[in-house]
């Protein structure tokens, strides 16, 4: 379907896209890499009267080191995650669940900070953003604003962002070191994850130190597996440990019903992707 | 709302009108006639539509044209030199790699895009250290398939399409070992 008529604006400055978004139009929709806006219009699941596109901005995509932090430009694509050693080195999860996204030709045009703000249930940024503890940086007309990534998912397809803002960059505390694991469970390579869980862990000596357990499509928004995560800590990272604390992943889900598989089966995929994913990510 | 626009299609400059709604995919077959690109699902699901914009694959079917002016996009057609067929498409036809065709278009241009990833250095989803040092030679069926997999054949010639590829990434490397070697 060809989407409803829209007026497009690309501006080259942050200023210009905040007014752009502060405009008197009815509707306006922020484009950053397109993958899922570009449907979502063609299917008329919405019909914004103005298209702010971001791709003309400077400054809005890469990544540079910040100390403790890495810090990750909205407009940096799913490929470019992939391929920068600074993700490899100190974010090593988001370089493993980028490569899981969609297909390579999605992940050429695909943004990190698109997807975030996206915030689809079944996207896999939200929960990796979970589990390494992200803050959003978000500009709106009155400057500047950080949001931590556990405040950010508000509900389903909706985040902290309001319609006269827009995400710039995201900061992740460097995991240098961490053990971290994506497992993913989908029909196909293509496809949105059924059920995902992002895992990052620190271990001393054979002991859990810190663990952090993102679920993808448990309920509307990505949510942390609180009850696996206070099982885990201080104990020893075996897969006997693991598979009992992973037995707590479905505590206080609420994951959807679809052609795809029953709320039930999400809350048994759960489990068994957790252990998975917390065993590999310990390497035990 | 109308907006002019220039891109560079197969080594070839072309100006167009079109409105804000207008894919690049539409933009490409019925404002600019090079219908090389083909529409399978037109939502980003099969690959069909893979061109290479910028020197890197995409989906145009998933880009409007309008945010893509002075963009330089190569499709299939555009790989061949002339009469001579990128060696892609020549291992395709060697190889069988298609049945009715209708994908090929999209699965060479996503081939080369794929190689040049490969070439420097791009990891996949089954490479097994993301840090490692990679090139072509690394390139086995299962990363083949990974990296293709953006890319649908509902004739089924995958067994094929891989062998295609795997040819030349063998002579790609064979090549090179033998410049090296000189």
């Amino acid at each position: 379907m060809i989407p409803a008529a829209f007026d497009y604006l690309a501006p080259t400055s942050i200023e210009e896209a905040l007014a752009a978004l502060s405009s008197d139009a009815d509707e306006v929709k922020v484009l950053a890499g397109g993958q899922s806006l570009i449907p979502v219009l063609r299917l008329r699941l919405a019909a914004p009267t103005l298209v702010v596109d971001l791709g003309r901005l400077p400054d809005l995509a890469g990544v540079r080191d910040d100390g403790g932090a890495i810090l990750i430009g909205a407009m940096t694509t799913h490929d470019e995650l992939t391929r920068e050693p600074l993700v490899s080195e100190h974010a090593t999860l988001l370089a493993k669940v980028a490569q899981t996204v969609a297909d390579p030709q999605v992940r050429h045009r695909g943004t990190f900070g698109g997807a975030l703000v996206h915030a689809d249930p079944a996207g896999d940024f939200p929960a990796a953003a979970l589990a390494l503890d992200a803050e959003m940086t978000i500009v709106g007309p009155s400057g500047p604003r950080t949001v931590p990534a556990a405040e950010f998912f508000t509900d389903l397809f909706t985040t902290a962002v309001s319609e006269d803002e827009i995400l710039t960059a995201v900061r992740v505390p460097k995991h240098t070191g961490w053990g971290s694991h994506y497992e993913k469970f989908h029909r196909s390579a293509q496809m949105w994850s059924i059920v995902g869980v992002a895992a990052t862990v620190r271990l001393d000596g054979g002991t859990v130190v810190e663990v952090k357990v993102g679920l993808t499509n448990m309920a509307s928004t990505a949510i942390r597996a609180a009850a696996v995560e206070q099982q885990l800590v201080g104990q020893p990272a075996a897969p006997e440990v693991i598979a009992s604390a992973a037995e707590r992943a479905a505590d206080g889900t609420s994951p959807p019903t679809d052609v795809n598989g029953d709320a039930d089966y999400r809350q048994h995929l759960a489990k068994v992707l957790t252990r998975r994913a917390l065993i590999t990510a310990c390497g035990c | 709302m109308e907006a002019t626009i220039t891109l560079t299609v197969d080594g070839r400059a072309e100006t167009v009108t079109v409105d804000t709604r207008t894919s690049l995919l539409d933009a490409l077959r019925d404002r600019l006639g090079n219908t090389s690109p083909k529409k399978g699902c037109d939502h980003g699901q099969c690959g069909a539509c893979t061109v290479l914009l910028d020197g890197r694959r995409m989906l145009s079917c998933l880009a409007l044209a309008v945010a893509h002016d002075g963009a330089d996009v190569v499709t299939a057609r555009g790989l061949a030199d002339g009469d001579r067929l990128h060696a892609i498409q020549e291992a395709f036809i060697d190889h069988d790699a298609l049945q009715c065709g209708y994908c090929t278009p999209g699965q060479v241009c996503s081939a080369v895009g794929m190689l040049d990833e490969a070439a420097g250095g791009s990891p996949s989803h089954v490479t097994a250290d993301l840090t490692a040092e990679r090139g072509l030679g690394d390139l086995d069926d299962d990363e083949i398939r990974e990296r293709m997999s953006g890319n649908l054949c509902r004739c089924g010639a995958y067994v094929n399409i891989v062998a295609a590829i795997r040819e030349v990434v063998g002579t790609t490397v064979d090549a090179q070992a033998t410049t090296a070697a000189r």
